[in-house]
């Protein structure tokens, strides 16, 4: 508990630290004014929920392969920390588009990419609610997470190829492109407040999820019993 | 080669089942036929028009269609508890999977067929000069369609819902085969046709992907 509390305030100092770094060190940009300060948190999140997914796709592998109910609990840990990251990062992305853009959504190769992605591990915490038996669930779901990890990189191509309508990535979107040095450096900093966070709550959601399980197991035997 | 033999002999079991009542085909033919007349009323159903948004129609019509045609495929073992027999008569577990992926996508294969001369008169397209590049389109697609709903009917057969579950799991995991599909099928019904290898070849990596992930994990989807 004591842990716990201690890493909840590191975060929050971590936070703290970043939306200083965000709001005041940062230049504002000269085309695009304040507006662009909320990449800050939109990149950092759209990041972090992918970090979250490959988590997700490492237990679901060792939990196919191992059968130890952890890779379970650490793979529903990780998908639904990593779509609460994703969804922070689709809506953070339309707020951001409107006034730059001129429209919310468009149907861009990243943007897509990241709702299918979305729409995959929704499906996979469908699946979970509707499988009773926890071995069944565990095995089914990690299979069904495997597959969808697999989809990601063919989902990007299929739509980087054939459904972009927009420029090339300002970040790493070769020559020409790129952002100010401070701007990179106080982009990077803020990643670290959002993995120390994805970490925490992965943390406690599987702690949940253990609780849960033993929980379960002490439930049966009483009813064997 | 006792893959081959056992897969042969399980293809044969599939193929036997559906030939007997044809009620997957029927309905399947009968489904796709009503999508592709309510979509007319979406659009203005002209040839330019059909042109623009023919692909897309077919396949959306394809992947609906198959998201239900893939319903009974272990639900039948599950009813009839056949699945341990099943597992028990063949030494590799990977052979039930791929005999019922083979037979589905046949299925998937006839159905489309059948739709394809329909849609072509009804939306003024020409598709006879095209055929043979539209058949390979088919092929690929409905290979990849059948390995990830083979799987994946494997996994919603086991879960309560199932029959909402399945097009759930399926659709967002079939986007790749959607854009491929609908781009290289857009190409071939272009006034002036022309085919996008580049599309194919992504079908091809799709497929190969899958059944790869397929051949690795199968087994744990087939377990009791």
């Amino acid at each position: 508990m004591k842990k716990n509390a201690l890493g909840a305030a590191v975060v929050v100092l971590l936070l703290a630290c970043a939306a200083y770094a965000a709001f005041f060190i940062a230049p504002t940009d000269a085309k695009q004014g304040v507006v662009y300060r909320i990449i800050f948190l939109h990149v950092p999140s759209a990041e972090t929920g992918l970090v979250s997914f490959f988590i997700c796709f490492i237990a679901n592998v060792a939990y196919v392969l191992k059968r130890q109910p952890k890779w379970d609990w650490m793979g529903i840990a990780a998908a639904e920390v990593g779509l609460a990251f994703t969804t922070v990062c689709l809506i953070t992305g339309p707020i951001w588009a409107k006034p730059i853009w001129g429209i919310w959504w468009t149907w861009d190769a990243r943007l897509t990419s990241t709702a299918v992605l979305w729409l995959l591990y929704v499906a996979y915490l469908m699946l979970r609610t509707l499988i009773e038996e926890p071995e069944r669930r565990a095995l089914l779901s990690a299979l069904f997470g495997i597959f969808a990890f697999i989809d990601v990189p063919l989902v990007f191509g299929s739509i980087r190829w054939w459904r972009t309508q927009h420029p090339q990535p300002v970040i790493m979107g070769g020559p020409g492109s790129g952002l100010d040095p401070t701007m990179k450096a106080v982009l990077f900093f803020c990643w670290a407040p959002m993995l120390a966070l994805m970490i925490l709550l992965m943390h406690s959601r599987y702690r949940l999820e253990a609780m849960r399980g033993d929980l379960d197991v002490v439930r049966r035997e009483a009813e064997a019993a | 080669m006792s893959l081959l033999a056992n897969t042969g002999v399980l293809l044969g079991k599939e193929l036997r089942t559906e030939f007997r009542s044809r009620e997957l085909l029927m309905t399947t033919v009968v489904f796709i036929l009503m999508v592709i007349v309510l979509f007319s009323f979406t659009f203005d159903p002209s040839s330019s028009e059909a042109r623009r948004f023919g692909g897309g129609l077919l396949w959306l019509a394809f992947l609906f269609a198959a998201s239900l045609m893939l319903q009974p495929c272990f639900l039948r073992e599950q009813t009839n508890d056949t699945l341990s027999a099943l597992r028990l008569a063949v030494s590799d577990p990977f052979a039930i999977l791929l005999a019922k992926l083979v037979a589905n996508t046949l299925f998937l294969l006839v159905t489309e067929l059948l739709m394809l001369p329909v849609f072509a008169v009804l939306y003024n397209l020409a598709v006879l000069p095209v055929f043979g590049q539209l058949l390979l389109v088919f092929f690929l697609g409905s290979l990849g369609v059948s390995i990830a709903g083979t799987a994946l009917s494997a996994i919603s057969a086991q879960a309560r819902m199932r029959e909402l579950l399945l097009p759930l799991l399926l659709l967002p995991l079939l986007t790749p085969v959607l854009v491929a599909s609908t781009q290289v099928t857009a190409g071939l019904l272009d006034v002036e046709p022309f085919i996008q290898w580049k599309g194919i070849g992504f079908l091809a990596v799709f497929d190969l992907v899958f059944l790869t992930a397929l051949w690795l994990f199968g087994e744990y989807l087939l377990e009791e």
